[in-house]
């Protein structure tokens, strides 16, 4: 499971483009804080390597489950 | 690692209440953090065992963040500060948190003169080629040619090396990687917090705000890979010739060596001199007759 604090998300895209799997797309919509928020949409892609909670700067991305 | 209560992997480690941090969007002080906590964890080190000590500038606020002892000093002078603290108590593991312009700029000395010490500290120099936290202004390691609000027309001036630089000053360890590295950045923070010696790690990182806006790399995602594109590894840059390796960004290792531990030697010598009953050297600066 990945979850996402979107207090802590400022839309930055590193967790989008570094995600070797391709599991984020930027939302169309802007939240309160104007901000497009990342949202897992392949997450059955994901092999909880990680390495999107290790890049994201702001430490808003939780991936549950060890790596397969 | 994660169980369902316990959220982001690193979050135990913050001051959850001050978050989220004061850095820009994308901003690579943020991922300087997590690969810290991961090497941390590697290298098996208890953060209570640990003073952070920085200086002035946007990478220099990272201590605030995390909930261990910290000083936030005076301009440049982090490392002077953490010498201190290092012969106070030398059981502490003293990390250093400092940007290139605090670190090579004003603080250039320190730097050079901890590293010919080998004084037992890790310092971690987030290197956004460029003074963020002020404006925009060029800095010690500002590419040549880089835009800056002080460089209108392009820097002039050839930037520091800083990796090699604090490798031909003495320092035990020295690396440089860039936050789109950060397994690797990781392994080289891990091996500088074991070294016993001075640590030097330098992280070419993003300042999308200052450096990306001037240098038409608007988005932090462009300046990441744009350094993942130019980065070659020091085995592979060793071989080339200098017209091959203009303009890229060498990572890796550039130091790793041992030699005596000037903590550890200054303790020696005090030891000695107390179980001589007469500490010889410093009663002698009092009986030379002038
Ligand atoms: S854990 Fe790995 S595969 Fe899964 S979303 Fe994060 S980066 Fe992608
Ligand atoms: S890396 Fe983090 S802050 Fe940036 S968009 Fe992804 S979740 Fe948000
Ligand atoms: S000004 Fe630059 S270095 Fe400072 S927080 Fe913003 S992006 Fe980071």
């Amino acid at each position: 499971m990945i979850k996402m604090d979107e207090d802590l998300c400022k839309g930055c895209n590193i967790c989008t483009e570094f995600c070797p799997r391709k599991v984020y797309e930027q939302s169309k919509e802007l939240d309160k804080k104007g901000v497009h928020l990342p949202v897992p949409v392949n997450e059955e892609k994901c092999k909880k390597c990680n390495l999107c909670a290790l890049m994201c700067p702001d430490q808003a991305i939780t991936v549950e489950g060890n790596e397969e | 690692m994660n169980d369902k209560t316990k959220g982001n992997r690193f979050m135990d480690y913050l001051r959850r209440e001050r978050m989220p941090t004061i850095f820009c969007a994308g901003c690579g002080n943020g991922i300087v953090i997590n690969t810290f906590f991961n090497a941390m964890e590697m290298a098996e080190l208890n953060l209570d065992n640990i003073t952070m000590v920085s200086g002035i500038g946007c990478s220099s606020r990272i201590p605030g963040y995390i909930k261990c002892d910290s000083l936030h000093t005076t301009h440049g002078r982090p490392i002077a500060f953490a010498t201190g603290v290092k012969l106070a108590n030398p059981e502490m593991d003293v990390v250093v948190f400092s940007g290139d312009g605090d670190a090579a700029a004003i603080g250039g000395n320190h730097l050079i003169h901890g590293a010919r010490r080998n004084i037992n500290l890790t310092v971690i120099c987030i290197n956004n080629s460029i003074y963020g936290m002020t404006g925009g202004q060029i800095s010690p390691t500002s590419p040549k040619g880089s835009f800056g609000s002080t460089a209108p027309y392009g820097a002039l001036e050839t930037p520091f090396d800083l990796a090699e630089l604090v490798s031909a000053a003495g320092a035990t360890y020295v690396a440089r990687w860039t936050t789109a590295h950060p397994l690797q950045l990781s392994n080289a923070i891990k091996k500088g917090l074991q070294n016993k010696g001075f640590s030097f790690i330098e992280v070419v990182s993003q300042c999308p705000t200052y450096f990306g806006r001037k240098n038409k790399m608007r988005s932090p995602v462009d300046m990441m890979k744009w350094m993942k594109e130019q980065s070659i590894v020091k085995r592979k840059a060793d071989k080339m010739t200098e017209e091959e390796l203009e303009g890229k960004l060498i990572v890796g290792d550039f130091a790793d060596r041992s030699r005596p531990e000037f903590s550890e030697s200054l303790c020696e010598l005090v030891n000695q001199k107390c179980q001589e009953g007469s500490p010889e050297a410093i009663k002698s600066a009092y009986k030379i007759k002038l």
